[in-house]
């Protein structure tokens, strides 16, 4: 018996999650039901500043009196729910969600969790075939909605493509792109609203972004790396991280991370200052924090350069 | 406010609000997280209007702009209460109860028609009313607002003009009605706090108030002063009268960032002693006799810095200290040995809990451990157990007088336009601003390679750069009572006929306050670095040429 | 808003086009953006960086999301290219059936597809013309190609006869069964012929029709001939008995949807007719692009009137004072016959602010989709009508809670619609009389291939496939298979062809009733051609968002192409299990129905045998 508290007062509806009873309030995913259980559900496009668009699919649970497979994170609990996460169609969607991400994408930035959860489902991405060749730059971005060439099935399509570095704070890295539009969420109406970027082009062919793929310093991007912040596969980075691991001098284990308070204006933004060999590497900001949500402006996310020209 | 120099409400509230009145304030760029809290409030459903010179881009997200002439705030605030009265839309039980002066106030405004308003300040009237009226008539409504209103030489007038319409209307000391000054430094509320203005002890007493003194003589073992210290501008004539002879500067860069800057070098090179501490060389380190490096205190030691909502927070060392850069603290302590006093070596922690012990009001239950566990907490927070306070002056609303407490007063303060005024041979008016990307004097945000940053460049409306047969980019000189300076003009449409604006950014490219007008708020020592009147001078000519309109 | 708009300058004729559809003010209204960006193709041919730009300041969309929305459809184009192209069908309906030859034509006449600046060719999903395979889409916008333009950027060009002189922008037209040689006229700016419903209804006239008894008998054009044929009397009836008994007599009625998912009418009307929210929408999705269907085309361009009274019933039902008609962007015909229908019916007051004099307000919007199967999807549409990409949503909260503008919203497919007119004339027992079980009422089929008299035909819910097939000429010789429901449906054999047509029926057989698509196959097909293309069209009409249906489609067609050619990985057995993991990931954990069923086609015919052996 579970209760997760959402801080403020609801009704208590009863959900049984395999075979389980929990009394959560009303207005819970069950995401949450999950999370306050301890499960341990994959997740790449979920984020608790982020409004769910439950695109990437591999939360999937399944619901009593549902045919298709429901997404943990964004479904709310009703009454007398039943959930079942331990069923085979549960594992076997997981499994192919994420064997199907690996297929197309570089997920070696994907973080532990996302290894993990490779390992655990039995995602075996190799099954389709080698790779096919990356795609020239800028190439997949001018693909024409409803058309595409005729596969013979030799080498698997991937959305493999030289890195874009076309400003002097982030990098992009589509060939790690997961189309889990957390980046367009954080730059549209969930915090930054400057609609910088968005989703382009249709199905497998679709990418992150600007109008005509305009480099972002001709773009409306403002620099505030949100996006940046919620990215789930290293697709988006900062060129001090980029350039790190292209160096070999990257060094995640050696990292510590701070909280502090901006040193910019007066709103008082938590920074989470990501430290390596005594150098700023990466600033982010918790996202349960009531003053940032988890979001920065270019000042608290690049400024600090100045303690660190020594 | 009314007893307490910080805003009354929390971030949260104008996500909950229903009208937005952001007043001399561009938040979408100077302070993007809570424009980030404000756009959460227009997606619930607030409105929102935009008092400013310019087309900010945070104007651009307002229902409606205003666009006033520069300084001439009260006038605006005075129509809107006018308007206010005049539909009988003023919260009557709530200025009976709560607040006094209110006669005064209305024989103050009954001077200025809406008609009069729109004509001193150069806002449509229809629109005046508009705002007044959708002001009053909101349930709940935030009042914001940031140096537009207090970088003027009467910068206390026009904030207590705010505070009269949110007196008038009733928006105050409720969730979702308050006045939310926005802080243009991440400490410059938590500096005041702790004392570190001419008139306050730490925790906002008074020191003129005997009883509280005494406690911080008793700890401190020495006897504080009773009489109100000078503010910086009053520090710079002393200066000049040569009463003061000796400075030490913390942390400030007075000789790029004082108005009139020329004359601020003047005086500080003309000191017998000058002592800087600060983590850069600044250009008044430069000047000083001694530079001692101190710590980034916000990466490179501990301590705590209080937000705009009166958040006190934690900042942690995370860096090494480069060479032989020091905690503020340490030098400070140290400082007090070689003259004579012994105050030991306190961490960060046991500095903050000595101030816990005196400001018994306002910070007495932040404890490092509760500021870590909650994230910041909100004074006043007099006990361990208090939760904090978001909302202040809820008292006001308070059926008991005992409760209520003293009642907040209007203030009859009267219009006073720019004191550097306009006049044929200086026709346009300078207006300083700050951009997204940039902070203040740049030492800090000259450090990293922004995308969005651009030369420094004198930005007018196309109309009047044509009218003075300026091409977009050309070089000009810039000329005010106190100085010239040469910039390159930028035609943008956020100008309009008759303003110019230019950042504080870039002194290395274009030292503006070489053109700005020092003179400065008698009650809070602001200078008036958002009026200053110029003329645009060709670099090929040498005649004068005439500005649109004049 | 702040927005940041490209430098780049619109020209007049982009200007010009744009301020066709928004007229002169400038607010948020993005649910204007594809129509501007119609106009923009229809007057210019592509959408520029200062088009875009000038549309987003009109409209206060952020460019890089318009720009999402743009190059979402297939109809628009953001790069240059020539003005007048030819959408050559060679989608299963039509490929084997004269699609691939007219392609290998097209490229000897015109080049590659998009190898030519004044006119060109490209290939095309199904167009929803299969009776008359093979079909041809054509958009000839008005402006000269690229070439002509250089260092004249406002120069357009009139088309030499304008078939439509009330579409000064350019023009749509349909040719079908169209041979290399008209296209390539009508690429140059011949007229094309109407469309012909009788011959697309081999059972016009007939007796006992009931959706198709006014086609070619009533003039499509003529609100007159309409009412004389019994036209407005549903309507009349509606408003007499009000909007409750309606919501009753749809629900007695057991009427389900007609566009695939078979959902009850009644229910969702019950359920926004009861809202308390002040603010309700009624949609008809017209966007109909199933392949191998054709059905909702017909009644449109041959009874419109039908479908606007129809909508007027349901709006005013439901509570909604608008009606959206979105209409497939490859139906121009029906889209015509539609609009006029609207205009006419508006002018006589049956639309409008005082609906046939009784008080009630309803008027009807038609919108022109741009080339998106996933809009047939109901949430995806309404994204559509509001201006963004055409992705599904996620359910719930359902339509008939928060649908379009977040409004609670009934959308019904056209046919469904037209069903209801039945239904207030005669009553719900009348309708569910027959039929039987939740299949009740007559269905229209479309039926084309290899069978004599290819054309839209209706049957009451329970006919056999059998006895349709006799309908239209019998049982073709050689018949190997059908696909039943379209490309999200599945096949079945002849051995099944007594199957009765109902929901229930076609269930048990694992089959559906789709969208009532009935495409027969003889033994000479090539079922891996056919089976590759219908792998390629989900991948082409994924919308991207679910990685499931995103990269399942593109591996189920990569795994098809590689069994088709022999080159299996580690040997068919461990391909089939791919494509049957792949199936159950899309099956399952898709977010909408394309990706739910873009497994289903693929799935039968393997098991059929259809490629290889059969495999269960």
């Amino acid at each position: 018996m579970t209760v997760v508290d959402l801080g403020t007062i609801r009704r208590l509806v009863s959900v049984t999650v395999d075979d389980v009873e929990h009394r959560v309030p009303e207005g819970a995913t069950i995401m949450d039901v999950l999370d306050d259980a301890g499960a341990d559900t994959p997740r790449l496009c979920q984020a608790p500043n982020l409004t769910p668009v439950n695109a990437c699919r591999v939360c999937v649970v399944e619901v009593e009196g549902s045919r298709p497979l429901v997404p943990s994170c964004a479904r709310r609990v009703e009454d007398g729910m039943v959930v079942r996460t331990d069923t085979e169609r549960v594992a076997h969607s997981r499994k192919m969600v994420l064997e199907l991400l690996a297929s197309a994408n570089d997920l070696s930035e994907a973080g532990d969790d996302v290894a993990r959860w490779q390992i655990e489902y039995g995602a075996d991405p190799e099954r389709y075939g080698p790779p096919g060749p990356p795609a020239a730059a800028g190439e997949r971005g001018n693909r024409h909605a409803g058309h595409h060439s005729l596969p013979d099935g030799e080498t698997r399509a991937t959305v493999a493509q030289p890195v874009t570095v076309d400003n002097d704070l982030y990098v992009r890295d589509y060939a790690r792109c997961i189309l889990c539009y957390k980046c367009v969420e954080a730059c549209g109406t969930d915090a930054q609203n400057t609609f910088a970027i968005a989703v382009a082009g249709r199905g497998f062919d679709a990418t992150i972004s600007t109008e005509f793929a305009v480099p972002l310093p001709d773009s409306a991007c403002v620099y505030c790396g949100n996006c940046i912040g919620v990215c789930p596969t290293g697709a988006l980075k900062s060129v001090a991280e980029h350039e790190r691991r292209e160096a070999g001098t990257w060094d995640p284990e050696g990292e510590t991370v701070t909280s502090t308070i901006c040193s910019f204006c007066g709103v008082g933004c938590t920074l989470e200052l990501h430290v390596q060999d005594n150098t700023i590497v990466n600033v982010t900001s918790p996202h349960d924090h009531s003053v940032t949500h988890g979001h920065l402006c270019i000042k608290g996310r690049f400024g600090f350069q100045h303690v660190q020209n020594r | 406010m009314f007893g307490a120099g910080g805003g009354t409400s929390a971030y949260q509230e104008v996500e909950e609000t229903d009208l937005v009145l952001l007043w001399g304030s561009n938040a979408r760029e100077t302070h993007p997280i809570y424009f980030h809290h404000v756009l959460t409030g227009l997606r619930n459903g607030a409105e929102m209007y935009v008092v400013d010179p310019r087309r900010t881009s945070t104007a651009r997200w307002a229902k409606g702009h205003l666009p006033l002439d520069v300084g001439t705030d009260i006038a605006l605030a005075h129509g809107m209460g006018r308007a206010i009265l005049d539909a009988g839309l003023e919260n009557r039980a709530f200025i009976e109860r709560a607040t006094t002066g209110f006669d005064e106030y209305r024989r103050t405004v009954e001077q200025w028609s809406v008609e009069r308003a729109a004509a001193v300040t150069g806002v449509d009237a229809d629109l005046i009313r508009e705002t007044a009226l959708a002001f009053a008539r909101a349930d709940r409504a935030q009042l914001c607002w940031t140096l537009g209103i207090t970088e003027h030489h009467n910068a206390v007038d026009n904030v207590r003009a705010l505070i009269n319409l949110a007196l008038l209307t009733g928006h105050v000391g409720r969730w979702g009605s308050g006045l939310v000054p926005l802080r243009g430094q991440n400490n410059v509320q938590g500096g005041g706090d702790m004392g570190a203005i001419p008139n306050k002890l730490p925790g906002g007493y008074d020191v003129t108030d005997d009883a509280h003194r005494a406690r911080f003589d008793a700890a401190w073992g020495s006897s504080v002063p009773p009489v109100k210290g000078l503010h910086l501008s009053q520090m710079f004539e002393a200066m000049e009268r040569r009463e003061i002879r000796a400075a030490y500067v913390v942390g400030e860069n007075p000789a790029e960032s004082e108005a009139d800057v020329a004359h601020a070098r003047a005086l500080l090179s003309g000191l017998d002693h000058l002592v800087v501490q600060d983590i850069f060389r600044t250009a008044t380190a430069e000047l000083a006799d001694v530079v001692l490096p101190s710590c980034a205190d916000w990466c490179e030691y501990e301590g705590t810095v209080t937000s705009s909502e009166r958040r006190v927070q934690r900042v942690r060392k995370a860096l090494d200290p480069p060479g032989l850069a020091r905690p503020d603290t340490e030098i400070l302590c140290d400082l007090a040995r070689r003259l004579g006093h012994d105050w030991g070596t306190p961490s960060a922690e046991q500095v903050w809990d000595e101030l816990r012990s005196l400001s018994l009001d306002w910070h007495a239950g932040m404890s490092y451990a509760r500021l870590e566990a909650e994230g910041g907490l909100q004074w006043p927070c007099p006990s361990l157990d208090h939760p904090g306070t978001p909302t202040m002056h809820t008292r006001l609303w308070e059926r008991d007088p005992a409760l209520r407490g003293a009642p907040a007063p209007f203030a009859p303060v009267e219009h006073a336009g720019p004191l550097d005024e306009l006049s044929p041979e200086f026709p346009l008016r300078l207006t300083t601003v700050r951009r997204l990307d940039s902070y203040n004097s740049g030492v800090q945000t000259g450090g990293y390679a922004s995308p969005l940053r651009r030369d420094e460049a004198l930005c007018l409306d196309a109309a009047d750069g044509l009218a003075l047969g300026l091409h977009d980019g050309e070089r000009v000189r810039v000329v005010s009572r106190r100085g010239a300076v040469e910039a390159p003009v930028r035609f943008d449409a956020a100008a309009r006929p008759g303003l110019a604006f230019i950042t504080p950014h870039f002194s290395e490219q274009v030292d503006v306050n070489l053109i700005t007008n020092e003179a400065w708020d008698p009650q809070s020592g602001t200078s008036e670095f958002k009026a200053t009147a110029i003329r645009i001078e060709k670099l090929s000519a040498t005649v004068r040429v005439p500005v649109a309109g004049s | 808003m702040d927005l940041v708009l490209l430098p780049d300058a619109a020209t007049d004729a982009e200007r010009a086009a744009v301020d066709g559809v928004v007229g002169t003010v400038s607010e948020p209204r993005r649910d204007l953006l594809l129509p501007a960006f119609h106009a923009v193709m229809d007057g210019v041919g592509w959408i520029s960086r200062g088009a875009l730009s000038y549309v987003c300041e009109r409209l206060h969309v952020p460019p890089a999301e318009a720009y999402g929305v743009a190059t979402f459809y297939a109809l628009f184009s953001v790069t240059p290219r020539a003005p007048r192209v030819a959408h050559v069908c060679d989608d299963v309906g039509c490929a084997a059936f004269g699609g691939e030859d007219l392609c290998a034509a097209m490229e000897e006449r015109l080049g590659a597809p998009g190898e030519r600046d004044d006119v060109t060719w490209t290939r095309s999903p199904c167009l929803g013309l299969c009776e008359r395979a093979p079909a041809v889409f054509l958009q000839r916008a008005s402006a000269s190609p690229p070439s002509e333009r250089e260092g004249n950027p406002d120069a357009t060009r009139a088309l030499e006869s304008s078939p439509h002189d009330d579409e000064p922008g350019g023009d749509h037209a349909q040719i079908a069964p169209a041979t290399a040689d008209a296209v390539v006229h009508a690429l140059d700016g011949e007229d094309v012929p109407g469309p012909d419903p009788v011959v697309s209804t081999p059972q016009a006239g007939a007796p006992d029709l009931e959706l198709l008894s006014r086609v070619g008998v009533v003039d499509p054009a003529d609100l007159d001939s309409y009412r004389a044929a019994g036209g407005y009397a549903g309507l009349r009836r509606a408003l007499a008995v009000g909007s409750a008994r309606v919501v009753d007599e749809i629900t007695v009625a057991s009427l389900t949807g007609r566009g695939g998912a078979a959902f009850p009418t009644g229910t969702k009307w019950a359920a926004v007719a009861g809202s308390p929210e002040p603010e309700k929408y009624l949609v008809c999705n017209a966007d109909e692009s199933e392949p191998g269907t054709f059905k909702d085309r017909v009644l449109m361009e041959a009874d419109p009137f039908a479908l606007v009274e129809a909508m007027t019933v349901a709006g005013i039902a439901v509570g909604a004072r608008t009606g959206y008609l979105y209409v497939r962007g490859e139906y121009p015909a029906a889209e015509r016959a539609i609009e006029r229908a609207v205009a006419e019916a508006r002018r006589h007051g049956y639309l409008g602010d005082d609906v046939m004099g009784s008080g009630r307000v309803f008027d009807i919007e038609v919108r022109r989709g741009a080339g998106a199967y996933i809009c047939g999807e109901e949430t995806a549409l309404m994204n559509s009508l509001e201006g963004r990409r055409g992705e599904p949503r996620a359910k719930p909260p359902f339509p008939t809670v928060a649908g379009l503008f977040g409004r609670p919203t009934v959308i019904n497919n056209v046919e469904t619609l037209v069903n209801v007119l039945r239904i207030v004339a005669e009553g719900g027992p009348a309708f569910a009389s027959v039929g039987s079980g939740r299949s009740t009422g007559t269905k229209l089929f479309c039926l084309s291939g290899v069978v004599s008299r290819p054309g839209v035909y209706e049957v009451p819910m329970g006919t056999t496939l059998r006895e349709l097939l006799e309908l239209a000429g019998g049982v073709p010789a050689d018949l190997r298979a059908i696909l039943l429901g379209g490309a999200a449906g599945s096949f079945v054999t002849p051995d099944q062809l007594d199957v009765p047509l109902t929901l229930e029926g076609t269930r048990e057989i694992g089959a559906t009733l789709g969208s009532g698509v009935v495409l027969c196959f003889d033994s000479s097909t090539d079922f891996a051609a056919v089976l590759r293309r219908i792998a390629g069209f989900f991948r082409d009409e994924s919308c991207g968002q679910c990685v499931p249906c995103r990269v399942g489609t593109v591996r189920q067609e990569e795994a098809l192409a590689r069994i088709v050619r022999g080159r299996e990985i580690g040997g068919r057995t461990v391909e089939l299990q791919l494509l049957r993991d792949v199936d159950r990931v899309m099956t399952d954990a898709s977010i909408c129905g394309l990706g739910q069923t873009a497994a289903s086609a693929v799935r039968s015919a393997l098991a059929l045998g259809l490629i290889g052996e059969e495999t269960s």
